[in-house]
C-alpha cells in the first residue's frame, strides 16, 4: 500500500493534464470557429448555449452517433490503429510541457510529493525533454500515412504521401530552428529551458528571434495548418487521409489534430516565451494565456492565407527552411561562443 | 517577404474587430425593397368590394399560367370573380399580372416567406390573396 499510493498520485496528476488538455481541445474548435467567423466579418456558432458555449459538446455527441463505417476494401486492424497512433502521439508529449513551478503540494503530501516528482508542474521533467517530443512526434505522422494506405483509397493514399514528404521536410526545419535555444540554455529539459527564461529580456524570443520566425513556420507546416495543410487539401483532396473515415475515428483524428495545435502553441511558450514565468498572476495563467495567444496567432493565420501550392512546400522546405536553420545554428554558436569569451 | 505577410495579418485583423454583417434571419428579418415582388394581394375598394372586374387580362399575360378566374356578376351587373386562385408553385412572381391589370386590383406585397409543408396549401384562392400578408414587413430602408 505504501508503494502503491504515489503511483496513484502520478496517475491521478497525468488523469487530470489529459482531462485538462482534452477540454482545451473541446474549445478549442469553438475557439477556431468564432475567430475565423469574425476575421471573415461573420459571427459564428452562438445557437447551442450561451455565446454558442455548448457548440463542442454538441458535435462531440453529433460525431458519435453518426454511423460507424469502416471501407470494405480496407485493411481494418491498420484502419482502427491509424486513428488511435494520432491522438496517443498528440496526446503524450503534453506529459513533458511545464505548465507551473510548484503546485505548492509538499506540506499536503509530504516527501512523497518530491519523490515522486508530484510538487512540479509537469507530469514528467525528463532531461531529454526536447527529444521526447521531437521523437513522439514524429511517430505521428505514422497515423496520418497508415490511416491514409488502409483506407485503400487514392485521395486517401496522396493525402498520406503528402503528409509523409511534408514531415521530412520540415521535421529538420522545425529540430534546427530549437538548437539555438538549447544551445543558449544549455539542456534539453523543458523545466530548465524555462527557467532559463527568468526575466522578459532573455526571453528566447529576443534572443533567437530568426530561431522563433523558423519555428513558427515549420511548426504550422508540422501541424498541418493551414498554409500547409496540403495533406487534407479539401479542394483537390477532398479531405486527404481522413477521407474515408466517419464517425469517432474521425473524430479522433480532429481530436489529434487540435491537440497538436494546442501542444505546438504550449512549446512555443515554453521555448520562446518564458513558460509559466510572468509577475503577480499564478503561474498557470501566464502559461495558459501565452498558450492561448498562440493558438489565436495559428487560427489568425488560418484565416489569413491561401493554402500553399505543393512543390512549392517542398522548396520552401529544402531551399529555404533548411539553409537559414543552418545558418542561425552556426550564427548562434558563434556569437555565443565570442560572447563567453570576451563578456560573460 | 515578410512584410506582405505582416500586411495580410494585420488586414484580416482589422475585419476581426469590425461590426459583423450576419443577419440571423428567423430572428432578425431582412428588409426587401419597396418593389418587392413577394405574394399577390386582391386589393379591394374603400367599401370593401373586391376592384377586381374578372377581366381575364392577368390570366391572359401570365406566362407560367398559373391564375385561374371563373367570373361572375352581380345583380346590377358589375362583374367580379366568382373564383380568382393563384398556383404559387408555378409562379415566378414576374410581375406581369399587376402590369397588365386596368384597375390596380392585383398587387405584389413584400412578403417572401410562404413557403409551406404541403402543396395544397401553396393553391391560394380568393379570399387568402385577399388578406394582406401576415406578417407584414416593414419597409425602413428605400431601395433603388
Amino acid at each position: 500500500m505504501e508503494s502503491a499510493f504515489p503511483v496513484l498520485l502520478v496517475l491521478i496528476k497525468t488523469l487530470l493534464v489529459i482531462v485538462a488538455v482534452l477540454t482545451f481541445v473541446a474549445y478549442l474548435t469553438l475557439l477556431e470557429r468564432k475567430v475565423l467567423g469574425w476575421i471573415q466579418v461573420r459571427i459564428g456558432p452562438n445557437r447551442v448555449g450561451p455565446w454558442g458555449l455548448l457548440q463542442p459538446l454538441a458535435d462531440g455527441a453529433k460525431l458519435l452517433l453518426k454511423e460507424e463505417i469502416t471501407v470494405s476494401a480496407a485493411n481494418t486492424a491498420v484502419y482502427i490503429v491509424a486513428p488511435l497512433i494520432v491522438v496517443v502521439c498528440a496526446l503524450i508529449p503534453f506529459g513533458v510541457i511545464p505548465f507551473a513551478k510548484g503546485l505548492g503540494l509538499e506540506n499536503v503530501l509530504g516527501p512523497v510529493a518530491n519523490r515522486f516528482d508530484l510538487n512540479t508542474g509537469v507530469v514528467a521533467d525528463i532531461n531529454l525533454g526536447i527529444l521526447y517530443i521531437f521523437g513522439i512526434s514524429s511517430l505521428g505522422v505514422y497515423g496520418v500515412i497508415l490511416g491514409g494506405w488502409a483506407s485503400n483509397s487514392k485521395y486517401s493514399l496522396l493525402g498520406s504521401i503528402r503528409a509523409a514528404a511534408q514531415m521530412i521536410s520540415y521535421e529538420l526545419g522545425l529540430s534546427l530552428s530549437v538548437i539555438g535555444v538549447l544551445m543558449l540554455a544549455g539542456s534539453l529539459s523543458l523545466v530548465n529551458i524555462v527557467e532559463a527564461q527568468d526575466s522578459v529580456w532573455k526571453w528566447f524570443v529576443f534572443r533567437q528571434p530568426l530561431g522563433f520566425i523558423l519555428f513558427l513556420i515549420a511548426g504550422s507546416a508540422e501541424i498541418a495548418r493551414t498554409p500547409f495543410d496540403l495533406m487534407e487539401c479539401e479542394n483537390e483532396l477532398v479531405a486527404g487521409y481522413q477521407t474515408e473515415y466517419s464517425s469517432m475515428k474521425f473524430g479522433l483524428f480532429y481530436l489529434g489534430e487540435y491537440a497538436h495545435l494546442l501542444f505546438l502553441s504550449s512549446l512555443m511558450t515554453t521555448l520562446f516565451f518564458g513558460g509559466w514565468q510572468g509577475p503577480i498572476l499564478p503561474p498557470i495563467f501566464w502559461f495558459l494565456g501565452k498558450t492561448f495567444f498562440f493558438v489565436f496567432v495559428f487560427v489568425w493565420i488560418r484565416g489569413t492565407y491561401p493554402r500553399l501550392r505543393y512543390d512549392r512546400v517542398m522548396q520552401f522546405g529544402w531551399k529555404t527552411l533548411l539553409p537559414v536553420g543552418l545558418l542561425n545554428v552556426m550564427a548562434t554558436a558563434f556569437v555565443y561562443t565570442l560572447w563567453l569569451k570576451y563578456v560573460g | 517577404m515578410l512584410i506582405p505577410l505582416l500586411q495580410g495579418l494585420k488586414l484580416t485583423f482589422s475585419y476581426l474587430l469590425k461590426k459583423k454583417v450576419t443577419l440571423q434571419y428567423p430572428d432578425e428579418k431582412w428588409d426587401v425593397a419597396p418593389r418587392w415582388r413577394g405574394r399577390h394581394v386582391l386589393t379591394r375598394h374603400a367599401s370593401g368590394k373586391i376592384k377586381c372586374v374578372a377581366c381575364m387580362l392577368c390570366a391572359t399575360v401570365c406566362p407560367a399560367d398559373c391564375i385561374y378566374i371563373e367570373a361572375a356578376a352581380e345583380p346590377d351587373g358589375r362583374r367580379y370573380p366568382g373564383r380568382y386562385e393563384i398556383d404559387l408553385t408555378r409562379c415566378i412572381f414576374c410581375g406581369y399580372c399587376v402590369e397588365a391589370c386596368p384597375k390596380e386590383a392585383i398587387e405584389m406585397s413584400t412578403a417572401y416567406e410562404i413557403s409551406e409543408y404541403s402543396r395544397g396549401n401553396l393553391l391560394y384562392d380568393k379570399e387568402r390573396l385577399m388578406e394582406p400578408p401576415t406578417p407584414r414587413y416593414e419597409l425602413k430602408k428605400k431601395a433603388g
